[in-house]
């Protein structure tokens, strides 16, 4: 490592800061292929089949015992699945409006990889954060970011120039729009309780005072972390509503609603360019469960066997890094289940839910938080 | 000339372009066209905040316009027919009147800038931080006042609409 030491301290930040991404992104892109094949296990689960078990590949699938099961677990399937939106006809109907058709998955892909840059995955490895942008606005980055991935979906239905789709994207605008709001309202109250925008010290304060979600173990069982409680499950579980619907899930794709407007936003699409708004809803997935780890969950601590501390070493670092992929990824199979599980909403409730419902609900926890911390008297 | 300045002419340089091809596209008459480029010009101003250190500001501002209010305005234009539009071209008269405007603006702008030029290095990390900026809105500083019938001017404007969408009145 001596080369390293040699560079000047900009140049070790540029050079930690793209081995960063890299090493983020990488798996990412890993982790979303491999939650397409995920949702169809767990979507066979749930309705009692099996689910993808039929690719294998020549040389590891003739090993005895191993690629038999790999065979049967679909693990090769992500592989196929790429390949072959790859080599699929990529078709542009004569009627969509080009630039806009092209743009269009580009756009609902960026922002989704944006948002991973500023969520702490870890403590420390070494001598680097595990963060690759450690901002002092972080949540505000986020939800910055988070907001501009409507664009995708409303220029994907205003690109198409035909009805469904066009439906598809004003939905799909009308509704993230209104879910922002009560999203960002929920989340008040964690920058009331914390005092700080940053994410990394949203955690820390959770290390010490137990999780934003459930504030009572970890450091103490005061009144206050008492009182804060129904504040921390009110706020966690409107995220947790916001997050689903900002992301187009069922219960609320009303954007794709299947059985109303054929895919909706992304009707016209083909190939890769489907693959893009595929890979962009996992994505945004992804950023979501990340998200709620880290404001609600406590990000990459646990409140015992001395988890909440900052890693004193290598191996530390990793266990930490592995708690936080945990959190996240037990989020994603809440996701997948609650979708093989609920009916979709009609879109008239769902705006009533969000408007009528939500926005009170969260505006309400916010003077309720806000009059908890005032009178315990931080 | 240092890294910083050099963001900043590129960002400045994009905002003008971006900004002025909202008014002003020569490919394109789509307002939908020039909706995303008035995106396109906030993303970038905001960069111009981030070099400012105004990190609150820079980021606030793509949450609120970038995400929230262009959406609803590519939303109602998304919802009109504007076959109109996309035909009409860019006439003389438009051209002639907005550059006068934006010159008689920019001179305005000049001579205000020239003239209250304030004493170098201002203390860039109190004006970009967010507790600093709340302090100042919110405590009895000069801006409390302005700031509070600022957002009474805004309630006022969302119950007028209320009042308004209501098709009747009881």
């Amino acid at each position: 490592m001596a080369w390293l030491d040699s560079l000047s301290p900009q140049t070790q930040f540029v050079f930690f800061t793209l081995l960063k991404i890299a090493c983020v992104l990488g798996p990412l892109l890993t982790l979303v292929a491999y939650a397409v094949l995920a949702e169809r296990k767990v979507s066979a689960l749930i309705q009692d089949r099996v689910g993808p078990n039929r690719v294998n590949l020549p040389l590891i699938g003739s090993i005895p015992v191993l690629g038999p099961f790999l065979t049967k677990l679909g693990f090769w399937h992500p592989l196929v699945d790429g390949v072959k939106s790859f080599i699929k006809e990529d078709f542009t109907p004569a009627h969509v409006r080009k630039i806009y058709f092209w743009l269009a998955p580009a756009i609902s892909l960026v922002p989704a990889f944006l948002v991973v840059a500023v969520i702490p995955f870890g403590s420390t490895l070494g001598a680097q954060k595990m963060v690759i942008a450690d901002l002092n606005v972080g949540i505000l980055y986020t939800f910055g970011i988070v907001s501009l991935g409507v664009y995708g979906i409303v220029l994907a239905g205003y690109a198409a120039n035909s009805k469904f789709p066009f439906l598809g994207g004003i939905r799909a605008s009308a509704q993230m729009i209104s879910y922002e709001i009560a999203m960002g309202m929920s989340v008040i109250p964690v920058f009331l309780v914390v005092g700080d925008l940053n994410l990394g010290k949203i955690i820390e304060h959770q290390a010490q005072n137990g999780w934003n979600a459930f504030p009572v173990f970890g450091g103490g069982f005061g009144l206050q972390q008492w009182l804060l409680v129904p504040c921390g499950v009110v706020s966690f579980v409107i995220f947790f509503i916001s997050a689903l619907a900002e992301t187009n899930r069922l219960p609320f794709d009303m954007a794709e609603s299947e059985s109303e407007l054929v895919s909706g936003y992304h009707t016209e699409y083909s190939s890769m360019k489907f693959g893009m708004f595929f890979i962009g809803e996992y994505a945004n997935m992804f950023a979501g469960a990340a998200m709620m780890t880290t404001l609600f969950l406590g990000g990459w601590t646990l409140p015992f066997l001395g988890l909440d501390q900052p890693a004193d070493s290598i191996l530390m670092g990793l266990v930490h890094i592995g708690i936080f992929m945990g959190k996240m990824l037990g989020f994603m199979f809440i996701f997948m289940w609650l979708r093989w599980m609920l009916p979709r909403f009609r879109y008239d409730q769902l705006m009533d839910l969000g408007w009528r419902r939500m926005i009170p609900l969260a505006l309400a926890n916010i003077i309720l938080t806000a009059a908890v911390l005032a009178l315990t008297n931080r | 000339m240092a890294f910083p300045d050099i963001l900043f002419y590129i960002c400045a340089f994009l905002t003008l372009l971006f900004g002025a091809l909202v008014v002003a596209n020569p490919f394109s008459r789509n307002p939908v066209t020039s909706a995303m480029f008035l995106v396109l010009t906030i993303i970038s101003m905001s960069g111009l905040f981030l070099l400012l250190n105004a990190f609150f500001l820079a980021t606030v501002q793509i949450l609120v316009y970038a995400g929230a209010v262009m959406v609803l305005f590519l939303f109602v234009i998304m919802l009109l027919d504007l076959k109109e539009e996309q035909r009409r071209k860019i006439n003389l008269f438009g051209i002639v009147t907005g550059t006068a405007s934006v010159a008689g603006l920019g001179v305005l702008l000049w001579g205000t800038i020239w003239s209250q030029r304030s004493p170098a290095n201002p203390d860039l990390k109190l004006i970009g931080d967010t507790k600093a900026l709340g302090l100042e809105l919110f405590t009895k500083g000069q801006f409390l006042l302005p700031f509070e019938i600022v957002s009474v001017l805004l309630l006022v404007a969302m119950v007028g609409v209320i009042l308004l969408s209501k098709k009747e009145l009881k």
